[in-house]
Parts: C-alpha cells; sequence; structure tokens
C-alpha cells in the first residue's frame, strides 16, 4: 500500500483502520455494547419499571396475566428458585438473580461499570507506563535503573496473583497514603489494582522503543541544537512512541476487562451493590444448574466484548505499527 | 460456643452436653441404658464419604469441628457420653469408660466415676486410670480451645491454663488400685459432665505426646481406629481389633469394616458421585441449584433435621448508630425474616424465630417482641415503625457498614440487609470478608464493626449456653477478636439475672430454665442486641445403598452406623 505524499501518517493509519472491516465490525459491537450499558437507566426505569440494586426477595411480577414470586419456592422439593428468562423484553428479560433483582437490567448496568474500569484502568496504565518507560528509556542511568526494577518487581508476580493480594488486603481496609483516602467499597480501588499490575507490560516495549530512538540522528540532532529534554521527550520520542500505546490500549482495555470480572467473580473486585459482569457471573454460580443465563449472559458479553477489543487491537495494530505494515506487505 | 472457625466448622462445635433436669433424668436410668439392637447380617464393606476438604488436625483434644467430632464418634470414648441413639434420647448422657454415671457432692463441688476395666486402646493397652489423668492434663498441655472456658473449673484448672507444660492438674484424684477416679471443682458447675462427654474428653493413652499430634492417629477405644490420614487426599477408618461392646448405649459395635473420607471434589461433583453411587454421603451442605433435583429425585436418601442454632444479626451497642436503643429496635422491626429464610433456601431449610434460644431448647419461650401486629408468632415486618424509630433516635441519614461472610449464602442475606437499612434511611454499604477471617473480625472491637451476620450453633442444650455465652459482660473482651459476645452487651441487671438462672440450674433446673426464658424476652424487649432471624436445618443426603440412617441431636449422623450392605 502507498501512502500518499500529502496525508500525515496520523491520517493515512486512520484511513487504513477504517478500510478494516473486521476492524469495523468490531468497533461498532464495542460501541453497541457501550451504547445499551449507557441506556440501563433508560432501561430499568422507564421498560422494565425495576430497581436492579436493592434485593427484591419477596417481589412479584405479573406474567401470563398470573402472579408469581420472583424467587419460586419449591412445590415438591427443597430450595428456592429465581425466576428463569420470561423472553418479554420489558420484564425479567432473562429472570432473576438469587437476590430476585432483574438479570438483564444489572447486566446493562454492569456492563457500565465494567466498561468503565477497564477504559478506566487501561488509560491510567498506558499513560504511567508511557511516562515511566520514557523516562526511563530517555533518561538511562539512575531513573532507568528505578523504573526497570519496578517493572522487574511487578513483573516478577504473576498478574492474577498480585492483583487478587492487592483487592483482598485493600478490601478490607481501603487505601490511605497521605492525603490519599479511597474507601474499601470505591471502584477506584479495582482501577487502581489493574492499573499497577499491567504497567510493565506497557511499559517495557515502550522503554525498549525509547532506548532506540535515542541513539537515533534526528535525537542526536535536537540534543546538539540545544532542544531541552521536555520538548525532545513532547516533540521527537512520543509521537513515535504513541503508535506503541494506541496498540496496546484496545489489548489492555480487553485485559482489564478479564481482569476486573475474574477479580469480581472471586469476589474481591467491585463490591455489592454495584454490578459488573464478573460480579452477575459470580451470582449465578450458585444457580448453574437451575438458571444458568445469569452466568451466561455476562460471560457472553464478556466474550464479545473482549473479542471485538482484540480484533479492533489487531487492525490499529495493523494500522500504526510500521512493523505490521511490513509483515502485510510481505 | 467459644468457638473462631468458620460456619461449618462452627456448626462442628456443635458439641452438646445435657441440661441439668436431663443429667438429673439421665442418672435414673442410665444404668440399663441400651442401644439399638446389631445387626450382624449387614456388617462389610466400605463406607465412603466425601468432604471438599480436611477437617485440621486428627488430635481429639484440639479439633473443634464437626467433620471430624462425627468420626469421633466411632473411635474415641470418654468417661461419659452422649447416648448413641437418634432423635431426642441423644440428648441424654450415658456412662462410656466409667462403670456409670458420677457420683455427685450435694455441693457439686466432687464427681466420682469408678473406671471399666478389661477395655483397651487400638494399640492394645489397657485403659487405666493414670490414661484418664494424663489426658485431662493433656488437655492444657495441648492447648485445647476450650481448657480455659470448660476445664479451668477443675482444682488446679486455672494454673495449668497458665503454665501448661507443668500441669499438674491436683483436682483430678485416681486410685489404680479401685479404679477410681474423682474431680474436685473451684465451684459448682452445671454443665461440667456435659463438657466431659464431647470429644475433648475423650480417654487416650498415658504416653500421647503433650502436643498437637496432626495427622498421626492416636489411639482410641472406639469400635474403629483412624488407620490413616493425608489432609490432601483420604482419611481412613478401619475396625480395632481390641473392640469389644461394653455398652452399645455408649459405644455400639459399627456396620462398615473400613470407612474411608476423601478430600478435594468440588460440592457439585460430590452431589453427582452420591447420586451416581460412586459415594454414600457427603459432608458439606449442599448446593442451592442441586437442592430442588435431589429432594424430588432422591427423596428417600434426602434426610433433613432442624438444628438447635441461631443465625442473628449482632449489632455492636458500644458504637453509633447501635449504641441507640431505637436504632437497634428499628433494624429489628425491619427485617423481615421470611427473606432471610427464602434466602437461605425457602421454608424447608429454615424457620424464621425471634428469640435467642432455639424453639425445642431448655428455656424457650414462644414470643415476638418485634412484629407486625401482636402476635407470638412471627407475621412480618414492620416498616412504618421502623422508619419511625430511626427519626425518633436521631440517627437517620447515618453510615452503615454490613459484615458478612462472602460465601453466597450469607452474601445473598448482607445484600439484603443493606437493602432494608437503606430503606429505613441509613447509608448502608456490604462489607463481604472471606469465610476465614470473617468471625474472628467481628468480634475484634478494634475493627469498629456495627452490624454483622453470623451464627450460633449450641455446643450442649442448655440455655446459658447462648445467653451467658454471646451476650454477658464476660464474655465480652474489649480488643480481641476472640470476643463472642459480639454485640458487646453489658448491662449489670442482665449479667445478674444470668448468674442467677447457672446458680439455680445446679439446684432446680425447672425454675432455672424458666427464668432463662424470661431473661430471652426481657433482653429482646429492652436491649435488643440482635436481630434474631431464623434456625436452620441440616440436609444430609446419601446414597440409595445406605441404610439405619440414625441422627444425633448432638453431633449429627452416627457414621459408623451407616450400612452399605
Amino acid at each position: 500500500m502507498i501512502a500518499r505524499g500529502s496525508e500525515s501518517p496520523w491520517r493515512s493509519s486512520l484511513r487504513q483502520l477504517r478500510r478494516n472491516r473486521a476492524s469495523m465490525m468490531a468497533l461498532g459491537l464495542l460501541m453497541f455494547m457501550v451504547v445499551a450499558s449507557l441506556l440501563a437507566p433508560v432501561y430499568a426505569h422507564l421498560v422494565a419499571h425495576v430497581n436492579p440494586f436493592p434485593a427484591n426477595v419477596q417481589g412479584t411480577i405479573s406474567l401470563g396475566g398470573k402472579t408469581v414470586p420472583v424467587l419460586q419456592p419449591s412445590t415438591v422439593g427443597f430450595g428456592v428458585t429465581p425466576i428463569g428468562p420470561t423472553w418479554h423484553f420489558s420484564s425479567y428479560f432473562l429472570g432473576a438473580d438469587p437476590q430476585g433483582r432483574d438479570v438483564f437490567a444489572r447486566l446493562l448496568y454492569g456492563g457500565r461499570i465494567s466498561l468503565l474500569i477497564s477504559f478506566s484502568s487501561a488509560i491510567i496504565c498506558c499513560v504511567i507506563a508511557a511516562i515511566l518507560g520514557m523516562a526511563g528509556g530517555y533518561f538511562g542511568g539512575g531513573i532507568d535503573w528505578v523504573v526497570s526494577r519496578v517493572f522487574d518487581i511487578v513483573w516478577a508476580f504473576p498478574v492474577y496473583l498480585l492483583a487478587i493480594c492487592l483487592s483482598v488486603i485493600l478490601l478490607t481496609s481501603g487505601l490511605n497514603i497521605g492525603f490519599i483516602h479511597i474507601a474499601p467499597g470505591s471502584l477506584l480501588l479495582p482501577i487502581l489494582i489493574i492499573a499497577a499490575v499491567y504497567i510493565p507490560y506497557v511499559g517495557r516495549p515502550v522503554r525498549g522503543i525509547v532506548m532506540t530512538l535515542r541513539e537515533r540522528e534526528f535525537i542526536q540532532a535536537a540534543v546538539g541544537s540545544g532542544a531541552s529534554d521536555w520538548r525532545i521527550l513532547r516533540k521527537e520520542i512520543w509521537p513515535n512512541v504513541a503508535p506503541t500505546v494506541m496498540v496496546f490500549f484496545p489489548m489492555m482495555v480487553a485485559f482489564d476487562m478479564l481482569t476486573e470480572s475474574s477479580l469480581s467473580f472471586l469476589g474481591v473486585g467491585v463490591q455489592p451493590p454495584n454490578a459488573t459482569w464478573g460480579t452477575i457471573s459470580n451470582d449465578g454460580l450458585q444457580l448453574l444448574y437451575t438458571r444458568p443465563w445469569v452466568s451466561i449472559a455476562p460471560g457472553i458479553c464478556i466474550v464479545l466484548t473482549c473479542a471485538a477489543l482484540n480484533v479492533l487491537g489487531d487492525g490499529a495494530r495493523d494500522a500504526f505499527d510500521p512493523k505490521a505494515k511490513l509483515r502485510g506487505g510481505a | 460456643m467459644k468457638n473462631s472457625v468458620s460456619k461449618w466448622l462452627r456448626v462442628a462445635a456443635a458439641a452438646s452436653a445435657l441440661s441439668s433436669a436431663a443429667f438429673v433424668a439421665s442418672s435414673a436410668s442410665s444404668a440399663s441404658a441400651a442401644g439399638p439392637t446389631y445387626q450382624p447380617a449387614h456388617a462389610g464393606g466400605t463406607l465412603k464419604l466425601l468432604a471438599t476438604g480436611a477437617g485440621g488436625t486428627l488430635d481429639p483434644q484440639v479439633n473443634y469441628t464437626l467433620q471430624y467430632w462425627q468420626l469421633y464418634q466411632a473411635t474415641y470414648d470418654g468417661l461419659v457420653t452422649f447416648q448413641k441413639v437418634g432423635g431426642t434420647p441423644s440428648f441424654t448422657i450415658v456412662p462410656d469408660l466409667a462403670t456409670s454415671l458420677p457420683t455427685v457432692s450435694k455441693n457439686g463441688l466432687t464427681y466420682s466415676f469408678t473406671l471399666r476395666k478389661g477395655i483397651k486402646f487400638s494399640n492394645g493397652q489397657p485403659v487405666t486410670v493414670d490414661d484418664v489423668k494424663a489426658t485431662f492434663q493433656r488437655l492444657f498441655k495441648v492447648s485445647n480451645p476450650n481448657a480455659g472456658t470448660w476445664y479451668n473449673v477443675i482444682v488446679g484448672g486455672p494454673a495449668c491454663v497458665t503454665t501448661p507444660a507443668t500441669c499438674t492438674l491436683p483436682g483430678l484424684v485416681v486410685n489404680a488400685a479401685t479404679n477410681s477416679v474423682v474431680f474436685h471443682l473451684i465451684h459448682a458447675d452445671a454443665e461440667f459432665l456435659d463438657q466431659l462427654a464431647v470429644p475433648f474428653g475423650s480417654i487416650l493413652p498415658a504416653s500421647t505426646p503433650p502436643k498437637d499430634q496432626g495427622s498421626t492417629p492416636i489411639p482410641g477405644t472406639g469400635a474403629y481406629k483412624f488407620a490413616s490420614y493425608n489432609p490432601n487426599t483420604a482419611l481412613v477408618m478401619t475396625r480395632n481389633p481390641y473392640f469389644k461392646v461394653w455398652s452399645s448405649a455408649a459405644q455400639p459395635q459399627g456396620y462398615p469394616d473400613t470407612i474411608v473420607q476423601t478430600f478435594g471434589q468440588t460440592v457439585e461433583s460430590e452431589v453427582t458421585s452420591v447420586e451416581n453411587g460412586q459415594a454414600d454421603w457427603i459432608f458439606d451442605p449442599l448446593p442451592s441449584d442441586r437442592l430442588q433435583q435431589v429432594s424430588t429425585k432422591y427423596a428417600k436418601d434426602v434426610h433433613v433435621h432442624t438444628l438447635t442454632a441461631d443465625w442473628y444479626l449482632p449489632m455492636n451497642m458500644n458504637i453509633a448508630p447501635f449504641n441507640n436503643l431505637k436504632a437497634r429496635q428499628a433494624v429489628n422491626y425491619a427485617i423481615d425474616k421470611n427473606a432471610a429464610v427464602t434466602l437461605d433456601g425457602g421454608v424447608q431449610l429454615a424457620t424464621p424465630t425471634c428469640t435467642i434460644l432455639p424453639p425445642n431448647f431448655p428455656g424457650h419461650v414462644n414470643a415476638c417482641v418485634y412484629n407486625k401486629g401482636n402476635g407470638s408468632t412471627y407475621a412480618g415486618p414492620d416498616l412504618a415503625k421502623a422508619k419511625a424509630l430511626v427519626k425518633a433516635s436521631g440517627t437517620f441519614g447515618e453510615k452503615v457498614a454490613v459484615v458478612s461472610q462472602n460465601d453466597p449464602v450469607d452474601a445473598n442475606i448482607g445484600q439484603y440487609v443493606v437493602s432494608v437499612l437503606n430503606s429505613i434511611g441509613y447509608k448502608a454499604t456490604l462489607k463481604p470478608l472471606s469465610q476465614n477471617i470473617q468471625f474472628n473480625y467481628i468480634q475484634d472491637s478494634n475493627n469498629h464493626v456495627q452490624i454483622s451476620l453470623t451464627q450460633w450453633f449450641q455446643d450442649y442444650p442448655a440455655a446459658s449456653d447462648f445467653i451467658n455465652v454471646l451476650l454477658s459482660c464476660a464474655n465480652f473482651h474489649k480488643g480481641s477478636p476472640n470476643s463472642i459476645n459480639i454485640s458487646g452487651m453489658c448491662v449489670p441487671s442482665i449479667d445478674a439475672k444470668i448468674h442467677q438462672a447457672e446458680n439455680l440450674m445446679i439446684t432446680n433446673p425447672t425454675a432455672a430454665n424458666k427464668l432463662w426464658g424470661q431473661l430471652d424476652t426481657q433482653i429482646m424487649a429492652q436491649q435488643a442486641p440482635w436481630v434474631p432471624l431464623f434456625n436452620p436445618k441440616l440436609v444430609d443426603f446419601t446414597s440409595s445403598r445406605v441404610g439405619n440412617y440414625q441422627f444425633s441431636l448432638e453431633f449429627y449422623m452416627y457414621v459408623d452406623q451407616l450400612w452399605v450392605k
């Protein structure tokens, strides 16, 4: 493919991304998930007329002209089973969870928080990783040593083990460092924990790129012409690092979503009454035998969203990463 | 019970003893007590039990879990024990290694036993009074969980608690010539015999090292012995070659030749194994999504029993907002106990309760102070009254954290409680904690827990095991993770009545139980330290080949009495 001489590399890359049909379908799916999640209050309040957060243990719904409890006591044996999917869009479309709450409404609300956490933590992760990677790679010496050791230490722990340990500790007491006080149930905790554990995954490649760039002629020329470090980093280094970070970003969102879901599924992520796809999956664990949709539905949402992000990430890599262009043209 | 382990381990602690009333009754009849008729045709085979995990140390003087206390019934004996029969008679204490129930002095300070002759441990050594003496010294040396609260009533007990290594326990006097064993107590204790009848009182060889034996089996006198134990894989019991029945009421002959408890499967997998006949019983509670299937398809193999236990919400009476009586009363009015029952699995698996003492328990009085209407049977919540009380208390809008365990049932009930608290004007959040830490966490006043969800299973059927243990000043220890009076209630006038009832238990159990019942109602009306939620039921699921299922109210299912042939 030959880029037009008048077009900036960014425009060229974006144009290539737009031409990637798979990426555009993935983007469409992702946008659908985002919009559907954003419309959660509209669905809950205007369509289903439910509040999906408080327990609804003694609640009833009208089904086929009959009033039935959302938690149905067994008539012949033991136990209580939540009502299954009604497949009526306006009323318990996917049935009820063990607390008698509308699963579909919670799924939409859960999507908001799952997406919020995964996007937020990916942004924080990429920004911090880019700053640390650029600082370490450009300045070298003591700064690079400190940055590299921090990366090494974080990298030394399995991601999930580290995230679980941090979550368990912070869930009990919250985060209290100096003037920073974050309550135990705050959504900021999973956002920060997930962001922190993935920083080396972005920071190390960024550092490597910057170390290579540092030796290139255009950087040496900038140094020779008396440009400040800040200017070199901003004007010369960052534009070359940004495509790499952009390629990483969708993948990090997908990783973060999976991590958040895993932590929440294990009960050490987002805490009730907040819902995420992970917590809803966990709610359904005790109903796998009788009401599998409570777990399957959020699982499908996670799979679709992560698949869309990965396809989009591949497209972004093809569009923004020159090496990917070379591979594609080979 | 003064236990600090998870819910199902705490069930374990449901070791019981007899109330004085029952004790008196059993004293008269115990000498002739007889167990069920043994049917040799059903003997043999291997009984296969399943548990998700092992129950910890195998040492009967250390282990405090139902999982192993059930097994100890077939492997160890004390001087006395709970009768090995099903139903209410299982609360009756009968002589075991002792020839008869003890002669108790009039002042209640001396308990005299005579040890049976001719009984051998599973290693072939004869049981002697020296073994009895060494056993009770060892109780202190191995730091038995209840040494400091149950057995320190023996003269010399407090010194043994302080310096276990040099414990001599002078209050326990034995005579090899007459085979007599005499306990001298510091003060009269109506529950002492109960405490001798639980597995902590199992008589062990004097040669047993004075430290927790962990996974090393200790010889016992029961019908079975522990043959091997690997906490990662399985626990195997085989017949004790030296066992001969001396009292079928105390230690009957067992049916299977071998009993194996295997660890490591998930509960779902365990249920499937029992359904397929690959195993015979599971220790763990049935998962909620299998209850209906199991109870309908395998109805004849499902056994349900009401437990003398409480699920309740203790409120911290020493910190806001529940240092305000009206706030505590408001929560009592607001919580729908039927909703809690639904979340526990429905009316077949739990019964709503308003009282501290469970139904059919000594001292229980049918009363319901916080109720819709004025009936003594629970009719539902009264949200209007609850909201009015919250406003009157001046605690409206305060933040409240509900601390529950993070297992599905606890977390669901915790979330329900949060919803209710929010609906009456608080800003409530849920703090779900791991089962391993929650019970100790909520006891420690340093953690400033406002309200929590917990359970209490009887140690023995005595009202004091609920009211005294859970609500007296003596059991509130500021800043300690072992402060079982979780609500921190310490009301001198009520404490005086508790002591009065305890003393009355020694001389007049009937009057004492009446007083316990009055105290129950008085505490709920005047202090409202808890919201009693429900009394749970236990579901046992056995394979189709299993027969002779018998349930003890004290130690639950008799494992060794199941036959597989």
